[in-house]
């Protein structure tokens, strides 16, 4: 039994349908006749954002805290262009998106009409798949398949382009269950037999390493539970990229703290003296290898992920297995245990011991100031003063994102949301307020940096509107840190452009949005004014000048390998007369 | 190159497999990509080769299903062990993609393309031209008094040995339509 309706009742039937709860957008006129259903029913909340942008990564916050899709609407033309790089950022971070554009009428497409974009031409690239739909019978089953595509194999990014015409026309709705989804119906099951190769290559490893990434997270809470068995059973070390975090708990005892450019010491170090490297659903970054050629020179590796073209992409591999996280770690599990659970015990301890070495080198170490709040200290009291809350972290992009990387623990996955693949300043604060409207007792907080913070913060005024009390701790150096880092390493000291002049006063743009607006500037009120922040009931601007030149380490030189790092003059290793490895 | 330089057909790599997934040496392959036939499908495939830098030497597309709506593109490609195997997996993952075959890696197969070739001349040129012409099998599908159009399917290569000869005797215009190509046998 069909039902009749209208296009723009469609879209909102088949969002009902598809179970979401909420959209970010904004209107515009070949959105008008979808706006003007979203005024007449009261299932799905329409949160108004200040820029497309702030809606994607919004839907992109959302999307990473629950496990859900993220929906955005945006009107044709500049609300679609505005919308690119939050596609962008949602296909290189692999998280599940629908995004629905406006669209000049069918008859006025090709003509340059007024708010005219070839949203698909411009969109091709930065989604995982799009579709302009020209006729109203198609709609509902487009948006279900949409669903379907954003949210199975790799997640990412779908567009939706709808003419106003094709909203205005009439006809019969396909629900969800009827629709006809295609043959997109990626592989989920490992192969057994490689599975099988890896299980043998785990039972004599002598130096192993886990090396996760944001597909443990994307394939679900359950992934991250059988990785914690894994690594209790085995005894094997876990690092995590950027995107991983959370997955393994940073309180677990097989912890070693995130990898690459920024990783730790001790991670960085096993990855590269490791004989068998386990990669659980991450994709060999240019972040995580440094310089190919000596990526992890002696070891065997295994890598699991369910794109196969990211397998064999960067770094040749031994062991490939395509596959769902879960599915496959399942089976690695069960395999593993039905041969007796072996593992090679005493080269096991002595690599253990090795890594404890590293450990010593305390590679986070930095200079204490009384005077000056440092911003590793800032981060280092906020997690002291936050531990155990039920918390969300969203970044920015930059110096603050890998210090809070460093200095913050995760105990859970989808409780870290960052820009990693496209590094995107502007993404921390919106998605904040995606993850607080998908958590609204939750404790959400914006690590920020000024510079980044800036580039979207007319979203306060969506916080403010929809009562999204997320926190925005920005570390204020006064300059934009990583350029200003890599000017001082790279660039001869030549600082160009890497200051951040005529700043706001950021107490009191945030008494002109109508919330908190706490400054610090001195390590001893420090605490006091955090835990201001934690209490205060609604969204916070919280301004904390921190160091100016403070460098991130340990830090490895784009273009060159793991164990061709630069630590803190402060890291043990300097003190005790250690050398580079 | 010389016009009689017609190298080999590049679908008998008898030693296939035991080249090195780590060659750095550069390989011809022919990918058969079957595709929905819906808007933007094309885009989308040469959006992935312009984007990620790999090489497209010939492209022909065609709907060959049309009660399926099944389009196949015919790509020829040229690129290392490890770029082919890269561009056959970044293909089969895009959502409107059914199957991805490298017919180069697969095994034999039959590669043909259709010219048409315009030759202007007079005299002796345009006698030789008509020459040559049955030689590579080449039928007259135009003629004027001082031209012809020979129409002629055949590998690449033998196209371009036809175009290298042609040239002195007069050529004036070359359309070609890109390589369609079947797997060999059942």
């Amino acid at each position: 039994m069909s039902k009749q309706m209208t296009g723009a009742r469609m879209v909102i039937q088949a969002l009902k349908d598809q179970g979401v709860e909420v959209v970010f957008g904004y209107p515009g006129g070949a959105v008008l006749p979808i706006y003007d259903e979203i005024f007449q029913q009261n299932d799905i909340r329409h949160v108004l954002v200040r820029h497309e942008q702030g809606a994607v990564h919004m839907a992109e916050g959302y999307a990473r805290s629950t496990g859900k899709p993220g929906v955005a609407l945006v009107t044709s033309g500049p609300g679609a262009t505005n919308a690119v790089t939050g596609l962008t950022d949602a296909l290189m971070d692999s998280i599940p998106i629908v995004v629905l554009t406006g669209q000049v009428p069918t008859f006025m497409i090709g003509t340059d009409g007024f708010q005219e974009a070839d949203t698909v031409g411009i969109t091709r690239p930065c989604t995982k798949m799009n579709w302009l739909v020209k006729d109203t019978a198609k709609l509902a089953e487009t948006i279900h398949q949409a669903f379907h595509v954003a949210t199975h194999g790799r997640p990412g990014p779908v567009l939706i382009d709808i003419p106003k015409d094709v909203q205005f026309a009439t006809a019969d709705y396909v629900p969800a269950e009827k629709a006809k989804i295609g043959h997109y119906q990626p592989r989920t099951e490992g192969d057994p037999d490689q599975i099988a190769r890896l299980v043998e290559m785990m039972e004599n490893a002598e130096r192993p390493i886990l090396y996760t990434g944001g597909g443990v997270i994307n394939s679900g809470p359950r992934a991250s539970a059988l990785l914690r068995e894994l690594a209790a059973e085995t005894g094997f070390p876990v690092t995590s990229t950027l995107m991983g975090l959370g997955s393994y708990p940073a309180s677990g005892k097989n912890w070693l703290g995130m990898l690459g450019m920024h990783g730790l010491y001790e991670a960085n170090l096993a990855m590269h003296g490791c004989d068998l490297m386990i990669n659980i659903g991450a994709r060999f970054d240019d972040r995580i290898t440094g310089r190919v050629k000596d990526f992890s020179p002696r070891s065997k590796k295994a890598h699991i992920d369910i794109d196969p073209s990211s397998i064999n992409k960067v770094i040749h591999v031994d062991v490939p297995i395509v596959g769902d996280v879960t599915r496959v770690l399942e089976e690695l599990l069960r395999q593993w245990r039905a041969r007796g659970s072996r593992t090679e015990k005493a080269g096991l301890a002595k690599w253990w011991k090795q890594i404890d070495e590293w450990r010593a080198v305390r590679c986070l170490n930095y200079k204490p100031s009384a005077s000056t709040i440092k911003p590793q200290y800032a981060l280092e009291r906020l997690e002291a003063l936050t531990k155990g809350m039920d918390r969300y972290i969203t970044t920015e992009v930059g110096q603050h994102q890998m210090w809070a990387a460093q200095f913050l623990g995760f105990e859970d996955p989808n409780r870290w949301m960052t820009s990693g693949g496209l590094g995107t300043m502007g993404y921390g604060l919106p998605a904040s307020i995606g993850v607080q409207i998908a958590h609204p007792e939750a404790l959400v907080i914006n690590v920020a940096g000024e510079a980044s913070w800036l580039m979207n913060m007319q979203e306060m005024g969506t916080a403010m509107q929809f009562r999204a009390p997320v926190k925005q701790f920005i570390l204020n150096n006064e300059r934009l840190g990583m350029v200003r880092q890599w000017q001082e390493l790279l660039h001869g000291e030549r600082y160009s452009s890497s200051w951040s002049e005529s700043l706001p006063d950021f107490v009191k743009l945030a008494e002109a949005f109508g919330c908190k607006g706490i400054k610090v500037d001195h390590p001893k009120d420090l605490d006091d004014a955090i835990l201001e922040m934690i209490r205060y009931d609604g969204p916070v601007i919280f301004d904390c000048l921190v160091e100016k030149h403070e460098n991130c380490f340990p830090m490895i030189p784009s273009g060159k390998p793991h164990n061709e790092m630069l630590l803190s003059a402060d890291a043990e290793a300097f003190r005790s007369g250690a050398v580079l490895v | 190159m010389s016009a009689l330089n017609i190298k080999k057909g590049s679908t008998s790599h008898s030693a296939y497999d035991l080249r090195s997934a780590l060659s750095e040496v550069e390989e011809s392959h022919t990918l058969a990509v079957i595709v929905e036939n819906e808007p933007g499908v094309l885009a989308r495939v040469i959006g992935l080769f312009s984007g990620r830098g790999y090489n497209i030497d010939s492209l022909t597309v065609a709907e060959v299903d049309h009660t399926g709506h099944r389009s196949r593109i015919t790509v020829v490609t040229r690129g290392t062990p490890a770029v082919i195997d890269q561009i056959e997996a970044q293909l089969s993952r895009m959502v409107p993609v059914y199957a991805v075959h490298d017919l180069t890696a697969e095994g034999p197969s039959v590669q043909r393309e259709l010219a048409l070739v315009k030759v202007q001349g007079r005299g002796e040129h345009r006698i030789e031209a008509l020459r040559l012409a049955e030689i590579f099998r080449a039928n007259v599908v135009d003629s004027t008094l001082e031209s012809f159009v020979f129409e002629m399917t055949g590998t690449p290569d033998k196209i371009d040995a036809f175009a290298e000869l042609m040239r002195p005797l007069g050529l004036a215009e070359i359309a070609r339509t890109g390589v369609a190509a079947l797997s060999r046998g059942i």
